[in-house]
């Protein structure tokens, strides 16, 4: 009643319909030009002559000064990172892919990406002998050890690096005030500054500072570029209207990205301009995002609804150009295990509606709800959205969130503010900082504007334990990768086991962290990334690269992954084999090996008659704090090459499909190869009790000694024919909150419609799930992820409200 | 070693219901404090029918009571009052069934007259309690314009206006009869009731300044 935007049907006009189906019927495609220009330019004597920072700077310049423009007819931002929407370029400096990978990538039945022959033979010719065996990766592979890669191969972690820049940040509020301009002046301020005299760094910073420079031209180039193209479009197009509006649109671009936006069009376009830059600079991970949306743009809203120069409709309409713009950008290509890992087009842009403001008061605006209504009428993957929750956020936001979530396309998520914000400050964040920040990728805490935070691989804590049961041996290839640490059968204790554990964890952690310093160290020193430098405080006053420890903060993570089923392994062997001594450790290790082949009775046992996770029993949950605590202090607090520090995080994107498929069966009852538990989610099943035992489950391990945790619901369609519904949704996420709980998100999805998808996948076309932390298209994904989303207990209506 | 049932294998042998001391049941109900907390709710005691274990019943509404947890007790009212008189103190909320407003026919349907049951109505009324009382809205036995009247009846007799939910008849219950290989009951072959006469009913209800639901 009292929410007129809840009852507005609104209606998308042609124009949004047409470049919104533009996007979603687009097929992606790889772009040669990004790759044939890098290589163009690596080939020239200029590049010679330069020192690392200032030969990166460069070689963007020459991308932006050559790449082809693009126009989508009606749109009303401008700007592709390949020719066309979903032309997709790849990255030779950094990953230089074979003419097999283009083939794979090209015939690959999930997640494909088209080639033509055009484009393989200029990589046969031009690219692959060039960038062959120096490519970044290439680097990487050259420099880790035989230990790093055995336990890489068995699949005790994944290395996010490998062929993708680090990037994992997000753009701050600075930047809606300032123009490229601006940023000039800081850099000479900066250069000024340099003692040669007492810094022996001055001479890196100097070059780090004019590779800046070089990159803010870049950027303003490009602008002007497409100033000129759009006025010749403008002078070619016979329809007035529009005739005015490419105009007005050749207009921004005279001011953004030189000059800081003065409207909420120049805002939008200036932000545009931003995000092209960082993801045509290298492949970041989690693309670039403009996080707190509602935050940035509200002052030009209001100024401009308020002076009659912007109303609600254009402002709607100009969000609606923009959501498609992000949709219009997939993940660069990956492929091998970082495909497995991250087996989707999403490329995780998340952006964050409500929270705090600066100085703590509720955050949620007019705007908030408008972005919403925006969310629920494009129904687009990307960008993803989110609301973040404070307890100082009202009940209506959390209702309206509810309402399109009920629509079961898995957005929004939602995110407890009052914990990113205890998280930030735990990690040493100022007050503010931490208030300015949220939760970027699928659900990572991070400062915006201040922090890289980057994502360093998946840590399969099933595999570890495995090893662990086996002395060290991995049991599918029979080598040996970590420490003998005793055999199972002699041990006489669950905390005999639960040391053995901790000494391989460490084992394998350390090699993790070796690995990640000297890739870092790698990036630091090849692929500096000058442009995304000037965007992330405080690069430019410390003359530091962003891959070099030049942002404010700088935190690696190393994400945890199968948390509910190393829980319920764990729990199976201190109940039946320590405790009430029903199975001997032989017998159950027998078991899993034979991967319960005519073993009915004993799975049965372990299955049903067994403490699990997920249902609010200390006796089950116990476990799971002691391996989040376990895994936490082996990680926490250590140092990064950026001088800063390791952290935790549990999500798994689609890793713990890949973590399953090197994992044999495992004590709590599943079979050899199947999906594990994702982020801190029950196992697919095991919980039994309602969604409010598993909320209760999972706030157990303390969440804001994270960067980041991630639930997964699965809730029935049936509750959202009512108000009754969004108040379950607003109830749980309440209560989680209090609890400490980071963040939770619900498919609202029947298993049977998703099985009939699966057998027709042609009449569900438009079928949206959420995977974890992110949502994709049901047909996109592989037939063992289907299985393990219809797995997921369905929580009825009927456990919440009797 | 594992005990082996002969014949059954993933497949579950059933067992409903279990017993739980006071102390394990207040245990689970307070671990869902933030959740009565945040979403306005407390604990019902439901059943079958919670006056049939009168001392655990009211040991745990003390508790809760105690905790400061909002408690309901959902009966059909048939019980001793000196009961009723006990666990009222510290019971919240009472959801109140009322089956039948004819004595005979409440004995031909539930093989007991509804003397007992109004009565301890009215002097829970009496004593003030918080009553919604729930109408099983059942077509053909209790819905014709008659019976109604006499609800309402029975209801102006009280000093507080109760809430009042109407529940419209439904067999959910016969797989519990199959499952049992009982017969299902006499009313099998009732049909549900259609929304119209529903919405006439709570109508009727509403008239006389009644809150009223259908479900709930």
């Amino acid at each position: 009643m009292e929410d007129k935007n809840l009852k507005i049907k609104h209606i998308m006009n042609t124009r949004i319909a047409q470049i919104r189906k533009q996007s979603r019927e687009a097929i992606p495609s790889l772009s040669v030009e990004r790759a044939q220009l890098i290589t163009q330019y690596y080939k020239s004597s200029r590049a010679r002559q330069v020192s690392v920072p200032m030969r990166r700077a460069q070689a963007f310049y020459h991308f932006m000064e050559h790449k082809r423009l693009c126009y989508n007819p009606g749109e009303l931002i401008i700007g592709e990172r390949g020719p066309s929407p979903k032309a997709v370029p790849t990255y030779p400096e950094i990953t230089v892919h074979s003419l097999e990978d283009l083939e794979t990538l090209h015939n690959r039945s999930k997640v494909s990406y088209k080639s033509d022959e055009a484009m393989r033979r200029v990589y046969a010719e031009e690219i692959i002998p060039f960038w062959q065996g120096s490519s970044n990766r290439d680097k990487i592979f050259a420099n880790l050890d035989k230990e790093w890669l055995a336990a890489y191969e068995a699949g005790i972690f994944t290395e996010f690096q490998e062929q993708r820049a680090p990037g994992h940040t997000v753009l701050g509020n600075r930047m809606f005030q300032k123009g490229f301009l601006d940023l000039k002046k800081e850099i000479s301020k900066s250069i000024q500054s340099l003692d040669y005299y007492h810094d022996p760094e001055a001479y890196s910073k100097h070059e780090e500072l004019k590779a800046m420079e070089v990159a803010a031209d870049s950027i303003m180039l490009y602008a002007q570029r497409n100033h000129d193209f759009l006025i010749d479009l403008a002078n070619h197009e016979t329809e007035e209207d529009r005739k005015i509006e490419l105009m007005e649109m050749a207009q921004i671009c005279k001011q953004v990205p030189a000059h800081a936006p003065t409207t909420f069009h120049e805002a939008l376009q200036h932000y545009w301009f931003i995000h092209l830059g960082v993801i045509s600079e290298v492949n970041p991970w989690d693309s670039f995002n403009p996080g707190r949306l509602d935050q940035h743009l509200y002052p030009f809203y209001v100024r401009e609804t308020t002076a009659g120069t912007l109303t609600v409709d254009r402002a709607k309409e100009l969000l609606s150009s923009f959501w498609v713009k992000f949709n219009n950008h997939p993940a660069p290509p990956k492929i091998g295990i970082t495909a497995k890992e991250s087996s989707t087009y999403t490329d995780f842009a998340l952006i964050n509606l409500g929270g705090v403001k600066s100085d703590g008061s509720d955050a949620v605006n007019e705007l908030s709800y408008l972005i919403l209504d925006v969310v629920e009428e494009m129904r687009l993957l990307q960008p993803s959205s989110m609301i973040q929750v404070s307890k100082k956020n009202p009940d209506r936001f959390i209702r309206r969130a509810a309402q399109i979530i009920g629509t079961g396309f898995g957005q929004p998520s939602i995110f407890n503010t009052d914990a990113i914000v205890q998280e930030l400050l735990n990690q040493g964040k100022s007050l503010e900082d931490a208030r300015n920040g949220g939760a970027s990728g699928c659900v990572e805490t991070g400062a915006f504007g201040t922090e890289c935070y980057i994502l360093t691989g998946y840590f399969n804590l099933v595999k570890v334990l495995d090893v662990t049961l086996h002395n060290g041996v991995d049991p599918i290839t029979g080598k040996t990768i970590g420490p003998e640490t005793g055999r199972a059968d002699e041990m006489r204790s669950f905390d005999e086991l639960i040391r053995a554990f901790d000494r391989q964890l460490r084992h394998f952690i350390d090699i993790k962290i070796k690995g990640n310093n000297l890739i870092d160290r790698i990036f630091a020193e090849n692929i500096p990334v000058p442009f995304l430098s000037l965007v992330i405080d405080d690069c430019i006053v410390n003359g530091k690269d962003y891959n070099n420890g030049g942002a404010r903060y700088n935190t690696s993570y190393i994400q945890g992954v199968g948390l509910g089923s190393i829980t319920d392994i764990l729990t199976s062997i201190r109940y039946h084999v320590f405790e009430k001594k029903s199975l001997s450790m032989n017998n159950l290790l027998e078991a899993t090996q034979l991967n319960f082949e005519h073993m009915e009775t004993m799975r049965n046992t372990l299955l049903n008659h067994t403490p699990k996770y997920g249902n609010d029993d200390d006796y089950a949950d116990e476990q799971a704090t002691l391996v989040f605590n376990l895994f936490h202090d082996a990680v926490d607090g250590r140092p990064t090459t950026k001088g800063g520090h390791y952290r935790i995080n549990m999500l798994p994107t689609t890793s713990h499909v890949y973590f399953g498929s090197v994992t044999g069966a495992t004590a709590d009852g599943r079979l050899a190869y199947k999906p594990l538990s994702e982020g801190i989610s029950p196992v697919q099943g095991a919980d039994r009790n309602g969604p409010t035992a598993v909320i209760c489950s999972a706030a157990k391990i303390d969440h804001l000694k994270t960067g980041g945790t991630l639930l997964n619901q699965k809730l029935n369609p049936d509750l959202f024919s009512s108000d009754k519904g969004k108040d379950v949704v607003l109830h749980l996420v309440r209560s989680y909150f209090r609890m400490d709980g980071h963040h939770i998100q619900f498919n609202v999805v029947t298993a049977k419609i998703l099985r009939e998808a699966q057998l027709h996948p042609e009449n569900h076309k438009d079928l949206i799930v959420r995977v974890a932390g992110y949502s994709d298209y049901f047909n996109h994904l592989s037939e063992s992820l289907q299985d393990e989303i219809i797995a997921r207990t369905m929580q009825a209506p009927t456990s919440f409200y009797p | 070693m594992i005990e082996v049932i002969s014949g059954v294998s993933v497949e579950d042998i059933e067992t409903i219901g279990r017993e739980i001391s006071v102390v394990d049941l207040m245990t689970s109900i307070l671990r869902d404090r933030i959740l009565y907390e945040e979403s306005g709710g407390g604990v019902t005691f439901s059943g079958g029918e919670p006056l049939m274990q009168p001392g655990f019943l009211l040991q745990m509404l003390q508790q809760c009571h105690n905790q400061d947890i909002h408690t309901c007790v959902d009966t059909s009212g048939y019980a001793s009052w000196k009961t009723l008189k006990k666990i009222a103190p510290f019971t919240d909320l009472f959801l109140y069934d009322l089956k039948h407003p004819d004595n005979e026919k409440h004995l031909f349907y539930t093989g007991v007259g509804n003397a007992k049951i109004l009565k301890n109505l009215y002097l829970l009324d009496s004593i003030n309690k918080d009553i919604w009382i729930r109408i099983p809205y059942i077509p053909t036995i209790n819905d014709d314009e008659a019976d109604l009247l006499k609800f309402l009846g029975i209801l102006a007799k009280l000093n507080n206006k109760p809430q009042i939910s109407l529940l419209p008849y439904h067999k959910l219950g016969s797989h519990k009869y199959a499952h049992f290989q009982m017969p299902y009951h006499t009313m099998q072959d009732i049909e549900e009731p259609v929304k119209d006469s529903m919405v006439t009913a709570k109508q009727l209800f509403e008239n006389e300044g009644y809150y009223v639901t259908i479900g709930g």
